[in-house]
């Protein structure tokens, strides 16, 4: 549906060029929800935004559904962005109309006729749950209504595509697991593609299907958000991921297992510290007692927490393995043969 | 007050009426797409063009920086070619409105320039065109502002009509100069004074509950004091 061909965007300041996108090239499927998602600063606002051209880009393609929009004139891209929806982080509301008429403004522009647009913006209104709110005016609504006035208005023009920049940023967090079940939603029952630049791994975690890492311009990786989880790439990603899935020990913890191993010094078979992730089905498993009572071996868990990322259960181990080289290995091996990502992460003791 | 008195007070507000009312009214319909020029052209404008803004700018600060009772005079052969005469309440009309149109001008600007950017993006990004986002947002949205620098405007043209007044224009200024100063008549130039004060305040109370009424924002659009 989108293919970003080696995208580049920099600003020209008046202190100094800000590289804001370096030679992205991304391909977005019809129908899924892809995620963009990277600190602030990282590009991402650009990006998006040169999604549907309100940045032009200094090189590259960008193909929205079939077509290069950098080689449309000014009235083809005014055509072409009315298959590009988009919501924003402050909403962007219309103060001087009521919730009615930010809807209906879409329609207006394209001069559809006033009791067509009655029809078509009720049943907006219906889709995202404000029909008792129409004669109201934004401000004497709350923001996560703001934000579902925002998404009937990006919807009026029956877009293939939505654009999402930061639209969760400023909810609460009740707000924003409500307006991304919506999300979802309209997702399912319109097949729209949303594309969703956010800084929060939580909102990448509840509703994307691939995201992309966005930093200092570049995308650093990419795939399904449960490959990305389950093994990260980039020290960004990581560290992002860490926010929601906290992978690193608390340092008593740590001071703890150092002073283990120090008064264990010497003994046949030094301790392994070992971070498991399991994904799914596995994590009803035994597979651990499993792997003890087959290979003999000692397992000390320091730290767990089990989420769910995409509708699936999603856990992450941290133990201290001991025994046989033989048997550590044997019992890895069954963990890896089921699908459990193991990683041995001596270093950070 | 004989009914002379009254009859002279009350033709001389009228006549200061006009003269604040049509140069109001044509100092906005120039001014108000004046105001939008300028600020569409500016360089985060919709429709860039520095240069050209900036000798827009500069043509309106001139205007607006000559003194009125110099502008008044200097322009008096352009008065007389357009009214016909450069003495009267009609000519007086003329110079203005002048002075009024690059004041809304201005004061039209600055109410747009308070518009979210957001909200142009999200024009943009519907595929609006340039007269749409004018017309359908910059406008609309900046209706409460403009309405509160028209109240501005008025009010300074009525303590401007007061001084054309004093070169012929009529009004209550001249009837003020004419009986309070000129014919060592006191009351008279108090009432002058005092009818001037009550119709600014009118004005100004008007134009506040105005702007109350049309911004639909939690807190309203402040006019200057």
């Amino acid at each position: 549906m989108i293919a970003l061909k080696n995208v580049s965007k920099t600003f020209h300041g008046a202190a100094r060029d800000v590289h804001a996108v370096l030679g992205v090239s991304l391909t977005i499927e019809a129908g899924e929800i892809f995620g963009i998602i990277g600190r602030s600063g990282a590009g991402k606002s650009t990006l998006v935004r040169l999604i549907n051209l309100l940045t032009t880009p200094d090189a590259g393609e960008v193909i929205v559904d079939g077509r290069d929009l950098t080689r449309l004139d000014a009235q083809e891209l005014r055509a072409a962005r009315r298959e590009i929806g988009m919501i924003f982080q402050h909403f962007n509301l219309m103060s001087s109309r009521t919730v009615f008429g930010n809807v209906a403004l879409p329609l207006e522009l394209i001069g559809r006729p006033r009791e067509k647009i009655r029809a078509e913006v009720e049943k907006l209104l219906a889709l995202v749950g404000l029909s008792t709110e129409a004669d109201r005016y934004p401000q004497q609504l709350s923001g996560g209504q703001k934000q579902r006035v925002g998404i009937a208005r990006a919807l009026a023009s029956k877009p293939k595509v939505l654009l999402s920049d930061e639209a969760t940023s400023a909810l609460d967090p009740e707000t924003t697991r409500s307006i991304l079940d919506l999300l979802r939603r309209i997702n399912h029952e319109l097949g729209l593609t949303i594309v969703l630049i956010t800084h929060q791994m939580r909102v990448v975690k509840q509703i994307c299907d691939r995201i992309a890492v966005m930093d200092a311009g570049r995308v650093v990786e990419s795939g399904k958000v449960l490959d990305v989880f389950r093994a990260p790439r980039s020290e960004v990603t990581r560290s992002m991921i860490g926010e929601v899935i906290s992978g690193e020990l608390p340092e008593t913890v740590l001071r703890r297992v150092r002073r283990r191993i120090e008064k264990r010094n010497g003994d046949e078979h030094p301790d392994h510290l070992l971070r498991l992730i399991f994904v799914g089905d596995d994590v009803d498993r035994p597979l651990l007692s499993e792997a003890v009572k087959r290979f003999g071996i000692d397992f000390n868990i320091l730290h767990g927490q089990i989420d769910e990322v995409q509708g699936q259960g999603f856990a992450s181990l941290t133990l201290l393995a001991n025994g046989s080289q033989e048997a550590l290995d044997g019992a890895i091996g069954l963990l890896r043969r089921h699908d459990v990502t193991v990683e041995e992460i001596d270093h950070v003791l | 007050m004989s009914s002379e008195m009254f009859a002279l007070f009350f033709d001389s507000f009228l006549e200061t009426l006009l003269m604040v009312g049509l140069s109001g009214l044509i100092g906005a319909v120039l001014g108000i797409p004046l105001g939008v020029v300028l600020n569409v052209t500016e360089a985060h404008g919709i429709l860039p063009h520095p240069r050209f803004n900036r000798a827009v700018g500069l043509t309106v600060n001139a205007v607006r920086s000559t003194p009125f009772i110099i502008l008044m005079v200097a322009v008096i052969p352009f008065t007389r070619l357009v009214a016909g005469s450069s003495i009267g309440t009609t000519a007086a009309i003329v110079p203005l409105t002048i002075a009024a149109a690059p004041f809304v001008a201005r004061l039209v600007e600055s109410a747009l320039r308070e518009v979210d950017a957001g909200l142009i993006e999200a024009a943009q990004a519907m595929g609006a065109t340039d007269a749409q986002i004018i017309g359908k947002v910059l406008l609309p949205e900046a209706f409460p502002g403009i309405v509160a620098g028209l109240t501005i405007t008025l009010v300074s043209l009525v303590g401007y009509s007061a001084m054309a007044g004093a070169v012929g224009g009529g009004g209550l200024g001249d009837l003020g100069i004419r009986y309070g100063y000129q014919r060592f008549l006191p009351e008279v130039m108090a009432a002058v004074v005092l009818i001037l004060i009550a119709f600014v305040q009118l004005v100004q109370s008007l134009g506040d509950r105005l702007v109350l009424r049309v911004s639909h924002r939690g807190q309203s659009a402040q006019t200057a004091p």
